[in-house]
């Protein structure tokens, strides 16, 4: 085994209703993924604000991944579209300043889908570690 | 700066099997805040819940955090221990440690850190915590259940009985769903009618009991305790509290070819008609499809004919509102559609015909007056052959089956078959099965009956082919315990088809904000603690709407979902969700973006004075919260462009301090 092997810092906002169960659920079957992944709990997925994003970004992360209802599931109804388009736009803008597209991802997982959360996020972990280190937002007096 | 106490559970083996808790309590002790930290081998367990209450009152904890399973599993139960001990319960923050570290990580080294990190964030967020207080709004004692089946009239019934106004909500003309069309119930072979038209009466005649037939809901608005509902009450040109139910109209009717839906299309009503004798409520209702009267304007028979003067060609559909403090979604199932299923000939030979259709053939109130006869010549049929799991427990066929076991067709085929064998001893029947599967009582009894004291034929393989040949049905199968081909003659085909959700369900679910699995069933709060209530505060799930099931878990979970209602609405007041948005008037200035998302219409605006510079006053416009209103989804804190908006318990400085505790 390598020593210096790249372990990416993945951040994954799930919302309450359906993501967030639906990796409990992933858990409750013990389907696998790399523990890289650390879940923060939102009661939806419309209140992941961009600031938390660049913040995370900022700090070091390598990734960060959206998780919520399906389209039309959203448990308050509509927060899931403002997601979407938000974080379409935020992307691009993230994307225009060097954080590839690939570190960024919205996943509708329903609280019923432990298999796509596992998957989902075992694609992701992939994805980002192919990328390497995130150095383009890292603010480096961050780091300790 | 708070006093944090930080509590690692083992969860026995659950947790400490592939995270060593001790490592985990003695690194969080370390973190800002903490001053005490203590590891237990069942927290949620009364002794561990005490060492949770000592500890905050010996050390003056204001905030604790606690490493163990999802919060989704038992965030309240700490909550409450941290509220007997004095702490406001809003000041526990959990660490899920199983479900997201523990159970899927292998390597002890790995999981380990993996927990310190979650233990970190979570107590980077309870620094950051502030006390919250729960408002609390009235409940309307009102109960709405949607489905009159035998899973809606069990909840209504059960509801109503310990004195709760309850409405029911049908789509058809008559309550009494798939069991009104039922023959006999296995394994008890007790008549279906018998034991159902009486309870449908009890519903009728129940002094707390509405009944909205031929109706559906359209709109839901409003959160537990205080729903307002919208029902469509659909015209059905017939004046319902003046119609006798004496049927003449039924039988003077002129248009006599319409498809009769109650026996799946195997023989014709009027396009006036009762569904079936015991309906309730026993009114006629016009089909305006096939009606000459309403499509045309010349007939009018049934006007003519009815003593009671009930026909009104006029009539409009009526919406009415109603409040509810709770609701109950009883939508029950329908068969699939075999249509697609070409290899077993459905749509090709009448004589291949699905269970629900076998059940109407045998019932002495069917198409036949109860006699087993081919669809297709009106002959006694001698072979008949029952094919099990069509549909059923196929991830192969996926974009027409379905991947789950529909689970009561075992039953129902040894009970098709073994009436069969006892009406018509002549007759020979072969039962083609995947597995049997009788887990119920006296199930296995029932299945071992027909096989060996009914000379029912069970054969273990799968139907591949099933082709009409001549005015017979040739049917291609293998017999996987012998190891051969069969091909095997027949006169009749019953296919055993899966069962999915109502159509209905769906929009429903999105209405009600409630969850759905993959197969548009509902999604229960917890799959095994608690199985008749949805994640959705205040819905409610009862029957074949929430997993494919049989009567008796029908009427029990109907019962159990009765009893969770009852508990609501026995309620005077309920505590609401404190988590929600709060405006900070001296940051917002009032341009409304916030209002705009706002799926609940929470937000309004009012003027407020502000003291200006050089004691002049400004008035300033500022967005107001009304709390009782809010869902605490967090739409407007984005949305927010100065920042003045956020929510409580899940605040902008909480989560960036999360992240800030994972990317370290
Ligand atoms: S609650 Fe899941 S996205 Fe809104």
């Amino acid at each position: 085994m390598q020593v210096n092997e790249f372990k990416p810092k993945i951040v994954a906002f799930c919302c309450n209703w359906c993501s967030y169960a639906g990796a409990d659920l992933a858990g409750s079957n013990r389907l696998a993924y790399p523990a890289e992944v650390k879940v923060i709990r939102v009661p939806c997925s419309c209140r992941v604000n961009p600031m938390f994003i660049l913040r995370a970004f900022q700090r070091g992360a390598d990734g960060v991944i959206i998780c919520g209802c399906h389209p039309g599931d959203c448990h308050y109804t509509s927060g899931n579209y403002y997601t979407r388009r938000r974080m379409a736009l935020l992307f691009s803008m993230l994307d225009y300043l060097g954080i590839e597209k690939g570190r960024t991802r919205v996943e509708w997982v329903s609280a019923a889908e432990g298999a796509k959360f596992a998957q989902t996020m075992n694609d992701f972990v992939q994805t980002v570690t192919a990328l390497g280190e995130n150095k383009r937002l890292e603010d480096l007096r961050c780091k300790k | 700066m708070q006093r944090i106490g930080v509590f690692v559970c083992w969860c026995g083996s659950n947790i400490a099997g592939t995270v060593d808790v001790k490592a985990v309590a003695e690194a969080l002790k370390n973190e800002p805040g903490v001053v005490h930290s203590a590891n237990y081998q069942y927290m949620c367990s009364q002794a561990g819940q005490e060492l949770i209450k000592d500890a905050i009152k010996e050390h003056k904890l204001t905030g604790i955090v606690v490493c163990s399973c999802s919060p989704r599993m038992h965030e309240g139960t700490f909550r409450k221990t941290a509220e007997a001990a004095g702490l406001n319960p809003y000041m526990v923050e959990i660490a899920n440690i199983r479900e997201q570290c523990s159970w899927i990580h292998k390597d002890i080294a790995e999981g380990t850190e993996k927990a310190i990190v979650l233990g970190r964030t979570a107590i980077a967020k309870v620094n950051l915590n502030a006390p919250l207080m729960a408002g609390e709004s009235p409940v309307t004692k009102r109960a709405l259940v949607i489905g009159g089946g035998i899973a809606g009239i069990q909840t209504a019934l059960d509801i109503a009985d310990a004195g709760f106004e309850v409405d029911i909500v049908e789509t058809k003309p008559t309550i009494g769903g798939k069991m009104a069309q039922l023959d006999k119930t296995f394994p008890t072979l007790d008549c279906a009618a018998c034991i159902l038209t009486p309870k449908m009466v009890d519903v009728a005649q129940h002094e707390k009991i509405k009944i909205y037939s031929y109706s559906e809901v359209v709109d839901v608005r409003g959160f537990v305790g205080n729903f307002e509902v919208t029902i469509k009450k659909r015209a059905r040109f017939v004046k319902e509290d003046i119609c006798t139910g004496c049927g003449l109209c039924t039988e003077k009717c002129p248009q006599k070819k319409v498809p009769n839906e109650f026996n799946l299309g195997m023989d014709n009503r009027r396009a006036i008609y009762i569904p079936f004798a015991q309906a309730v409520p026993k009114v006629a209702t016009i089909d305006p499809n096939y009606c000459t009267m309403l499509k045309t304007g010349k007939c009018g028979v049934c006007a003519k004919v009815c003593t009671a003067n009930a026909i009104d060609y006029t009539q409009k559909d009526e919406f009415i509102d109603q409040k509810y403090g709770a609701i109950v979604a009883a939508t029950g199932f329908n068969p699939i559609s075999m249509e697609k299923f070409d290899e077993f000939a459905y749509s090709q030979s009448k004589d291949v015909i699905t269970s629900l259709e076998f059940e109407r053939l045998m019932n002495a109130a069917g198409p036949t007056a109860g006699k087993l006869v081919r669809p297709s010549d009106g002959k006694h049929p001698q072979k008949i052959v029952f094919v099990q799991c069509v549909g059923s427990r196929c991830a192969a066929c996926a974009e027409k089956g379905k991947e789950y076991c529909s689970k009561i067709c075992c039953m129902y085929t040894a009970k098709h078959a073994m009436l069969t064998r006892d009406k018509y001893p002549d007759t020979d029947v072969t039962v083609f099965y995947i597995d049997v599967r009788t887990p119920g009582k006296n199930f296995d009894e029932f299945y071992r009956r027909a096989a060996e004291e009914y000379g029912v034929h069970y054969i273990k393989g799968m139907v591949g082919k099933i082709s009409p040949e001549g005015d017979k049905l040739m049917v291609r199968a293998s017999d996987l315990l012998a190891n051969k081909q069969i091909n095997m003659e027949a006169d009749l085909v019953v296919l055993a088809a899966a069962i999915e959700p109502d159509k209905s369900a769906r929009p429903l679910a999105t209405m009600l904000t409630a969850s759905m699995d993959t197969n548009d069933f509902f999604t229960e709060a917890h799959p095994k603690l608690r199985p008749v209530e949805s994640p959705t505060a205040g819905v409610f799930l009862s029957g074949c709407c929430q997993g494919p099931k049989d009567i008796p878990e029908t009427v029990s979970q109907a019962g159990a979902a009765a009893a969770k209602v009852i508990g609501l609405l026995a309620k005077d007041k309920l505590k609401g969700n404190p988590c929600v948005a709060h405006s900070d008037e001296m940051m917002c200035n009032g341009c409304s973006s916030c209002e705009k998302v706002c799926p609940y219409g929470a937000i309004t605006y009012e003027d407020k004075e502000f003291r200006g510079p050089n004691r002049t006053t400004l008035i300033r416009r500022i967005a107001k919260v009304n709390e009782a209103i809010c869902q605490g989804c967090g739409c407007c804190t984005v949305a927010c462009p100065s920042g003045a908006m956020d929510l409580k318990g899940f605040a902008s400085k909480q989560i960036m301090a999360e992240v800030d505790a994972i990317c370290k």
